[in-house]
């Protein structure tokens, strides 16, 4: 991103110019692979401290509310005549992009700009001084670098990327396991000296974090033939929870709960937090729990409490939260890792018993026999929010990452329903030029009779063939073109009719329908059926309770 | 004489009553002035045509050697006259060929600009100022937010995406006519002298720009390339190629796109597209508000695009000025 000539394009590569350049082509670029190596090319080329800064953005660790929006309109108003400003602002649609684009090109100075600089800037600004820093910060920029400032001035930055595709640039950029890098992590300081340092090839950091988090052991899928392979006698089975996987750390009166990918999620679970009085290390699911009952809740329960930064009180009294625990760590200062998983269990089992009941239980272990109550108890669990089950070996020692013949998990089958294909859209890379993300909905009564409601979108589950058919359907029987989407006939006798597998279901106000599929692909293409034979969205209402 | 006597709007595009002819008609007429070759200017099946030799030439290539009655040939910077009406043909740097057109009639001089830019473009003369007492501009870019970015970063961020990703082909949509080999001229000129991969629709015009003297370097046909053969270099297409069955044939396309429209982000994501090059053959506003200062008319018409901004400007800063509704369409390719 920064190899233009000095003589042509003049981007000091620490330049906040140059960081707007990477966001844009994040933004663009639809394959993980992709984004990657843009970051991990822009770490190379980007020197100290600014990519440390880079990094805590796209990150999520750091984001400021220096400035209010509006102070950014005023501004521009000083330059541009008012109704020029509304024309320009009718026509964007975004009031930062906007202004990034009137404001007056000083050209002499354009992309100087450091990134950590004007961040430090932004931190250290008082209220009466914003305008004239705010202003003198536009004028050393370019538009990209306008628009960005703009968007982390107010706090308004929507990369897109998640902190996990992050850490894991930082893997690739350093050929390290990115367990070692979210291990570290929480222990890490902006803007990362020591870390790019170590990535580099220099020493270590040590992890000096207290209640740190610990990088988690995940299962391989299992299924009927590989479960003939094995000697039950072997393993502990368990359910497999429809929560998120979660870790609760106490250490030296400091308690965090932790993403399975290491992200600290304390804030929007303060029930739990509060009830980590411990030190230890537990390794569970996070539930939903019907008040009162004490009664596990769905997975639609949960959904309420997640993605939340904070969470009001009356959130935390109807949709109160729990751990169920299925592996214990570390207990009062003794790492229990290298231990086989029966002494860990054993260790958990007496645990587990001193806590408070309503925020920690235990993930019962389940008697097998033989293969066949296995597989009779995935397909009939006894609570709503469980998806599977789980095989652990008993003498397996807690190993991070996905280590083989360890863990199992095998999920129940998933749901099925019949929709009809009512949007396409051009794929991206391998798939440009081809119709391949399908959006289906079922029927629903409405005013003028039956109406087709999306209920999700699909982009996998057919072979190359398949799909080779289903763009031919597209291009044959489109409607309407918005750029690249196009709807397309989706009539009672004329349509096609998608069976669509997925796992489960959940309440949804962003959805016309009201439900969101989760995991939804195509399993199979009903060439032989009718629109009008597909399912009436009562079909899957009845799934959300 | 009063300078809507001269030249006024009719169903069919601009007259020059006066002179008995059209200027870029939409519709066969009797006699038609053309500014430049692209079709929503230059339409086929006039009784009499003139333009520039390479527009003439342009239109023989898209419509057929009948593509008009008869046709004369005008010479930048020569003085001629249509049935009466002083005419002259001034470069306007827009594309091969493009002209703006100067009428001259009774002490009253209208300039007709056609589409024109001032960026630096290898394919094609540069835009000549020429005051006058009425200057028509588009006004497809007229608004404060379209400041194109110089034209060398743009060509740098193409080049520097083929450095990151040396394995995918960078199919570029670019408009056949101007656009397309502008790109792949001013990728010559930034250095990039491996073989530019066209689509088959290009292949005419970029043989005509060669004849022309233009430099474009190593071209070869797509259709006579194997996918291998293209990896990690650069492809020019027409933009609706980018959502044909015809992408199918790389391995890994990076898709882009060549436009003045990419500086706004909501029309890169609408294009779905990875690169956006903002490249655009038009006005954009500082060079437009600029033109106007340097020009001086008493008083500018507005066409095609943002013409209320345009006239806003032009209020704020004592020019008269006032829009002409022709019908033209957005050029959502440009």
């Amino acid at each position: 991103m920064t190899r233009l000539d000095a003589d042509t394009g003049a981007m000091p590569s620490g330049s906040l110019k140059a960081f707007a350049e990477l966001l844009d082509r994040l933004v663009l670029t639809p394959s993980r692979n992709g984004k990657l190596r843009l970051i991990a090319t822009y770490l190379a080329d980007t020197p100290d401290p600014d990519r440390g800064i880079a990094l805590a953005i796209l990150a999520g660790e750091l984001s400021l509310k220096a400035v209010k929006a509006n102070l950014f309109r005023t501004l521009a108003e000083e330059h541009i005549d008012p109704i020029l400003f509304r024309l320009s602002y009718d026509y964007v649609g975004d009031l930062a992009e906007t202004v990034s684009l009137v404001w007056p090109q000083k050209a002499d100075n354009a992309g100087s700009l450091g990134l950590a600089d004007c961040v430090a800037r932004l931190e250290a600004l008082t209220r009466a001084e914003a305008p004239a820093v705010v202003a003198d910060l536009l004028d050393r920029l370019n538009p990209a670098g306008r628009w960005a400032l703009i968007k982390l001035a107010t706090g308004g930055l929507r990369i897109g990327i998640s902190a996990r595709l992050t850490k894991q640039a930082l893997a690739l950029y350093g050929g390290k396991d990115v367990a070692e890098i979210e291990e570290l992590w929480h222990g890490l300081k902006i803007p990362y000296g020591d870390l790019f340092a170590w990535l580099e090839g220099g020493e270590k950091p040590k992890n000096t974090i207290i209640a740190g988090f610990s990088p988690v052991m995940l299962s391989h899928p299992l299924d009927a033939a590989l479960l003939s392979n094995l000697d039950l006698r072997d393993y502990q089975a368990e359910w497999k929870w429809d929560g998120i996987r979660v870790q609760a750390v106490g250490q030296q009166g400091v308690a965090r709960l932790y993403s399975r990918s290491g992200e600290d999620i304390s804030g929007a679970f303060p029930d739990v937090v509060e009830a980590i009085d411990f030190d230890a290390v537990i390794d569970g699911e996070l539930l939903a729990r019907v008040p009162k009952t004490g009664r596990t809740g769905t997975f639609s329960d949960l959904q309420q409490r997640l993605n939340r930064k904070t969470v009001s009180s009356t959130l935390l009294a109807k949709y109160p939260v729990m751990v169920r625990a299925y592996d214990l760590l570390r207990l009062d200062g003794e790492d229990l890792r290298e231990r086989p998983l029966s002494e860990r269990r054993e260790r958990l089992d007496t645990f587990i018993a001193n806590l408070d009941s309503d925020r920690f239980d235990i993930s019962p272990a389940l008697e097998i026999p033989d293969a066949a109550a296995l597989s009779a108890l995935r397909a009939n669990p006894p609570e709503p929010p469980i998806e599977g089950v789980m095989l652990k070996r008993r003498d397996a020692p807690y190993v991070a990452g996905r280590p083989k013949g360890q863990w199992w998990k095998w999920k129940r089958d998933p749901f099925n329903v019949d929709a009809v294909l009512m949007y396409a859209q051009r794929g991206h890379g391998k798939r440009s030029g081809i119709y391949s993300d399908f959006t289906f909905g079922v029927w629903q009564d409405g005013e003028t009779g039956l109406q087709l409601v999306p209920v999700g979108k699909a982009y996998f589950g057919f072979t190359d063939a398949e799909l080779a058919e289903l763009d031919r359907f597209v291009r044959n029987n489109t409607v309407e073109r918005y750029g690249p989407v196009r709807s397309v006939r989706a009539e009672p006798q004329h349509g096609l009719v998608l069976e669509i597998a997925f796992e489960g279901l959940n309440r949804s106000k962003r959805h016309r329908s009201g439900v969101a599929m989760r995991f939804p692909r195509i399993s199979r293409i009903r060439w032989d059926k009718k629109p009008i034979e597909a399912d009436r969205i009562g079909a899957l209402e009845i799934l959300l309770d | 004489m009063r300078a809507s006597e001269l030249l006024t709007v009719t169903d069919s595009g601009l007259y020059c009553p006066p002179g008995g002819f059209y200027i870029d008609p939409d519709r066969p007429v009797d006699r038609a002035l053309v500014t430049h070759g692209h079709a929503d200017h230059a339409r086929s099946g006039h009784a009499h045509v003139m333009a520039t030799q390479q527009t003439l030439d342009i239109m023989k290539i898209r419509y057929g050697a009948g593509f008009a009655g008869a046709e004369q040939a005008a010479s930048y910077g020569n003085d001629l006259n249509v049935g009466g009406v002083h005419v002259k043909f001034v470069p306007a740097g827009h594309i091969l060929g493009a002209a703006q057109i100067v009428l001259e009639f009774e002490g009253v001089r209208i300039v007709v600009s056609g589409d024109y830019k001032r960026a630096p473009d290898p394919t094609c003369e540069p835009f000549e100022p020429v005051p006058c007492d009425i200057f028509i501009t588009e006004a497809t870019f007229g608004l404060p937010v379209f400041s194109h970015p110089p034209v060398v970063e743009e060509i740098g961020k193409l080049t520097t995406s083929v450095t990151d990703f040396p394995e995918r082909t960078h199919v570029i949509g670019a408009y056949s006519l101007g656009k397309a080999q502008r790109l792949i001229a001013l990728l010559r000129d930034n250095g990039h002298d491996a073989p530019i991969f066209v689509h088959g629709a290009l292949e005419r015009l970029n043989a005509y720009y060669v004849s022309q003297g233009i430099e474009l370097g190593d071209i070869r046909l797509v259709a006579n390339s194997s996918a291998e053969e293209m990896r990690g270099a650069v492809v020019i297409a027409p933009p609706s190629a980018l959502g044909d069955r015809w992408m199918r044939r790389f391995d890994d396309p990076l898709p882009g796109f060549a436009s003045g429209w990419m500086q706004i982000r909501a029309r890169r994501r609408q294009r779905g597209v990875e690169l956006p090059l903002t490249l655009s053959d038009h006005i954009d506003w500082p060079d437009l508000t600029a033109t106007i200062s340097e020009i001086g008319p008493g008083e500018v018409w507005v066409t095609h695009g943002r013409e209320e901004a345009t006239v806003r400007w032009c209020e704020l800063n004592g020019i008269k000025a006032q829009p002409l509704s022709l019908l033209g369409f957005e050029d959502e390719a440009e």
